[in-house]
């Protein structure tokens, strides 16, 4: 993708030494992570750090599609492995803080009973983990983005709504792919089994990052991969960071399963309303097959992913129970903050994106 | 607690999801009652078991909302929260 904008000190000095090539300069790495080191004691909230959560971006984009000029040698280079490190450090500790009440008892807005947690995964069968993650997904996640989409929502709303997502769903499923060399018996089958649809069962036309880019082209939008880097706030970054946090560290292998799970169990009734707002705003079946895919591939995907990805796993390695746990209500907590900043710049009326985009269609 | 399940004894598999749809892996057709093929687009579907689905004959999620409940065959009266 196209190297975007800095937006502090860490991210312009980390595009700064991209440009050249590892060994150009030995003590540039170590002087970024000397900055980077005194600059996380002055973030308030890495989660919402813009400085932060792109030069996280970038750097896991290197195990990705790369950056624009940027050479592929890069990628394993020990100084940014660790300056990674030095970044993904506090970046998880944030998560598990604003995960933690959503796996409680006292789940505000729940509306099932919440989670009952299990003291310890001893005797937590299949059938008991997808029971439990079932439950953490019924829980509310913010102020009904899927019901706005549905019912009120602009054409200007729907296509930042695009832009949001877009920086995942160009992409999607990639991450958790690389959990699959991580996991053995039922759980990798079901990781694959899952991901091999995602991917469109073996007809390129039909993967799930070509559906949303025909979604993206029927409203005008560009879309090439991380067009749109520039126009979302940290958090949207946030939440893609996530996922690339738990993929790329095999020690999280456990939060990859429950990530993924609550993804798939909170996926089908959304996109059935997300579909039904571009209905109502006239597009037709090229734009809504995304969502319509989603409604029925997800609805068979929570079903594999929270008892034979998720459960199966925590059956054969009952000590990344709480991994899995975390993995699920990470997501619940940083798509609950996505959805409050985008409906709120939404009630105020205003754009919920970083800068204006360019009119098309 | 279930070890590793017993490997299916063919290639189809139907699995009954507790409180939800009926997995189907393997070699099948899904046909109306005059024989013309339902459109498919993967190989392992979610059929509706709580009758509310908008999709049919696939799941939707719908029961969820709806509070469907079943039992594990085999396994009354164990979906209490462990």
């Amino acid at each position: 993708m196209t190297i975007p904008h800095a937006r502090g000190p860490i991210s312009e000095g980390l595009f700064r030494l991209l440009a050249g090539s590892p060994g150009d300069d030995p003590a540039a790495v170590g002087t970024l992570q000397d900055l980077a080191a005194a600059q996380l004691p002055l973030v308030d909230d890495i989660i919402d750090d813009g400085d932060m959560q792109l030069s996280l971006f970038c750097l896991y984009e290197l195990h990705y599609g790369g950056l624009d000029g940027v050479t592929d040698r890069w990628e394993w280079n020990p100084g940014l492995i660790a300056l990674r490190q030095l970044l993904e450090e506090p970046f998880e500790q944030a998560l598990r803080d604003a995960a933690r009440p959503y796996a409680g008892t006292d789940c505000a807005g729940a509306d099932h009973a919440g989670p009952d947690q299990p003291d310890s995964a001893a005797g937590l069968d299949s059938d008991a983990v997808a029971d439990l993650l079932f439950a953490i997904a019924a829980q509310e996640g913010g102020p009904g983005m899927s019901r706005h989409v549905a019912k009120r929502a602009t054409l200007k709303q729907l296509r930042e709504f695009l832009i949001h997502k877009s920086i995942y769903q160009l992409k999607e499923a990639d991450p958790h792919t690389w959990a699959i060399p991580r996991l053995h018996g039922r759980a990798k089958a079901a990781l694959v089994e899952i991901q091999a649809d995602e991917y469109g069962g073996g007809r390129p036309d039909r993967m799930h990052s070509t559906l949303f880019a025909r979604t993206m082209r029927g409203l005008g939008l560009d879309d090439r991969y991380g067009a749109y880097v520039d126009a979302v706030p940290p958090v949207a970054l946030a939440s893609v960071n996530v996922m690339s946090l738990f993929g790329l560290n095999r020690r999280l292998r456990g939060a990859v399963a429950g990530h993924l799970a609550i993804y798939e169990m909170t996926s089908s009734r959304p996109n059935q309303l997300y579909g039904n707002g571009f209905r109502r705003l006239g597009f037709g079946a090229a734009v809504t097959a995304y969502f319509d895919e989603h409604v029925e591939a997800d609805a068979v995907h929570e079903q594999i992913a929270g008892r034979d990805l998720a459960g199966g796993l925590v059956e054969s390695e009952p000590d990344l129970f709480p991994d899995v746990l975390f993995g699920a209500t990470a997501v619940m907590a940083i798509d609950a903050r996505l959805t409050q900043h985008i409906m709120g710049a939404w009630d105020d009326g205003e754009s919920s994106l970083r800068a204006a985009i360019p009119a098309a269609a | 607690m279930n070890q590793n399940p017993p490997e299916p004894s063919n290639e189809n598999s139907i699995v009954v999801c507790p409180d939800g749809p009926i997995l189907v892996r393997g070699d099948f057709e899904i046909v109306t009652p005059s024989g013309e093929p339902v459109p498919r687009q993967r190989k392992t579907v979610a059929l509706c078991r709580c009758g509310a689905s908008a999709i049919k004959p696939f799941c939707d999620g719908t029961h969820k909302l709806i509070g469907f409940r079943t039992e594990v065959p085999g396994k009354p009266g164990t979906k209490e929260s462990p």
